[in-house]
């Protein structure tokens, strides 16, 4: 049989892939730029097929609370919005985060603060992965640079997800989400049955059995001696996850002089840049994190070592170069060269910053 | 009668509910909420429904029910119970969803929560415990308090010109078509907790049923909050609350 490939937007590739991954219930708001995913799975009404549930909330507060209490079924439960939306959906992220509860969130950024425009932004770094919500937590952040990795990536997420029992987020742009690509969407997966839950998650709550304690899910714990060891168990769990899940790509690293550091649509951009740098005779590579949380820092360091420069991409005023120049700790120089409120560099406009901030 | 003859079972004339535990409640004596946990504990048990219930807790004074009915627990952010609620029941039907909310979780923070979960006619039963005030922080103003009522901060009394007026969520639920069973109720008297329980296993009933959403208004004490005796805040609430919060069904199809 021949690959089963289609053309589609990158939001409608979550929408896919979700349903053919066996999600059991979609919880969300519209939002620009991502309302493909609600619309798509409102359409293809995946609770005729597999019977995933989906439902639009009264706001972004409620959505994410579902996501809570679908999660704490043991089910896997998801929701997606645009950067104002994950700014009210952040209360919900931090009760799950301390209630260690497994979930995806999508966020297709779009240019902020505030309102803003509906245009494509990468300035939700910094909430997604230094925190956003309040107390100290993590947040699993993967940031696809195709339509292929949308689809591929809700998998992703929901199996570290469910292995670190953590929420993990799809951090995209209107770029990602709006354009249409080819994809390979995910192998049919059937949704598990409430027995396979019950043997995979012994903690969920779906009903008290003769057989053990009562299953409570909640973040609340008053004595602060306990509250201290539940904050040291989460910190460990997060040395395991920075220790083991650490994603990237390295693009004509190889030889090169210079590196580029971006991800997802200003990764894409820069792929382009290189082919301009190196016909100047200028060799550039490209470091793409992956995973954003954890951060590639290690293999930044080694490069610390063995480049003169580097010039980080952003859709934003200057986020990640903050976690790529502790990466490099001062071994060599970490430029910024970002577009704001949701304008997008060109790979002309790259190459002209790599030379004026990095190459002398 | 020495002791041996008083302790025989044809002799007992209340229990503690099989359901309930025995971890040391952090309840005030005299307030409602002891004798609503031993009701949704009891109910669940004669329904033989401890397998197939969970239970979503608040914020608030009963943010540790799940300290106390040895059930499956949820416990949710501040006012956000019945979007918790939704989903489960969405995703496990035949199971019984209920939440357990005060009124400054249900009808204050909670509010828009609350109201979309019942128009969606959502298939939970929810438990509200009104005593017009926020027990659990100390006794400030609720969205429920009586006029003139006071509280920390409404220390010369609710202003409703400032401060707004009671707000008899109950009656705005009532309205919706998803909600099959909205009543008022109270624990002040044996009468009345029998009420109150058959109206409980209503709800729950309704629930398991999947006949829509269910609201039980406890109208009920604060003694401590009140700064009363039990016997006091209840004679209280007969005088003051009930007229505002009239006990009987808003709506039961």
């Amino acid at each position: 049989m021949s690959e089963e490939i289609v053309l589609m937007k990158g939001n409608e590739a979550i929408a896919h892939a979700a349903i053919r991954y066996g999600v059991d219930g979609y919880f969300g708001y519209p939002i620009t730029p991502q309302s493909e995913i609600i619309e798509t799975l409102m359409e293809v009404a995946p609770w005729k097929t597999t019977g995933m549930v989906v439902l639009q909330a009264e706001s972004e507060v409620a959505a994410i609370n579902m996501v809570y209490g679908g999660a704490a079924c043991g089910k896997y439960a998801m929701t997606s919005s645009s950067s104002p939306g994950i700014s009210l959906k952040q209360e919900g992220i931090s009760y799950m985060a301390g209630a260690e509860l497994p979930a995806l969130i999508v966020n297709v950024q779009r240019g902020g603060p505030g309102l803003g425009t509906i245009q494509p932004s990468q300035a939700d770094y910094f909430q997604t992965v230094k925190g956003g919500g309040h107390g100290d937590y993590k947040l699993i952040t993967l940031a696809p640079n195709s339509v292929q990795e949308m689809a591929d990536f809700v998998g992703l997420a929901f199996e570290l997800a469910f292995k670190y029992r953590n929420p993990a987020m799809i951090l995209t742009d209107g770029v990602i989400g709006q354009m249409m690509e080819k994809v390979k969407l995910p192998a049919w997966q059937q949704r598990r049955s409430e027995q396979e839950i019950r043997e995979q998650c012994p903690w969920a709550t779906l009903g008290k059995t003769a057989d053990r304690k009562p299953n409570i899910i909640t973040s609340l714990e008053l004595d602060s001696a306990a509250m201290e060891k539940n904050n040291e168990r989460f910190q460990a769990k997060y040395r395991v996850v920075e220790a083991t899940e650490v994603r990237y790509e390295e693009i004509k690293c190889d030889d090169a002089d210079y590196l580029l550091v971006a991800f997802g649509s200003a990764a894409r951009i820069c792929q382009k840049t290189i082919d301009l740098a190196r016909k100047e005779g200028i060799k550039v590579g490209l470091v793409r994190p992956i995973t954003l949380w954890p951060f590639p820092t290690e293999v930044l360091y080694a490069y610390g070592g063995r480049v003169k420069g580097m010039l980080t991409v952003e859709l934003n005023a200057g986020q990640m170069v903050e976690d790529v120049r502790l990466a490099v700790n001062g071994q060599i120089p970490v430029a910024h060269y970002g577009r704001l409120g949701g304008i997008v560099p060109t790979p002309e406009g790259v190459l002209a910053a790599l030379k004026e901030k990095v190459v002398h | 009668m020495d002791k041996n003859q008083i302790i025989r079972p044809e002799n007992l004339v209340h229990a503690k509910p099989e359901l309930m535990n025995n971890n040391h409640m952090h309840y005030c004596p005299g307030c409602s909420h002891g004798v609503v946990h031993k009701l949704v504990a009891e109910v669940i048990k004669e329904l033989g429904l401890q397998e197939k219930t969970i239970g979503i807790a608040p914020v608030g004074c009963a943010v540790f029910a799940y300290n106390y009915i040895d059930i499956d627990w949820q416990e949710a952010a501040h006012g956000r119970a019945p979007a918790l609620a939704t989903a489960v029941k969405r995703l496990l039907p035949d199971k019984m969803v209920f939440t357990y909310q005060g009124d400054g979780d249900l009808a204050a923070i909670g509010t828009a929560e609350t109201i979309h979960a019942a128009n969606r006619g959502e298939d939970i039963a929810i438990i509200f415990i009104n005593n017009g005030i926020y027990g659990m922080t100390g006794g400030q103003m609720a969205p429920t308090t009586l006029k003139n009522m006071k509280t920390s901060t409404s220390p010369e009394g609710r202003n409703t010109q400032t401060m707004g007026n009671p707000l008899k969520i109950l009656d705005l639920l009532a309205l919706l078509d998803g909600v099959c069973l909205a009543t008022r109720v109270s624990v002040h008297s044996a009468a009345a907790v029998k009420k109150t329980k058959r109206m409980i296993r209503l709800a729950f009933e309704n629930s398991l049923a999947g006949k829509g959403t269910s609201i039980v208004e406890v109208v009920s004490t604060c003694n401590a909050g009140w700064k009363m005796t039990p016997a006091a805040a209840n004679d209280w609430m007969v005088e003051n609350m009930f007229p505002v919060y009239p006990i009987g069904d808003l709506k039961n199809i």
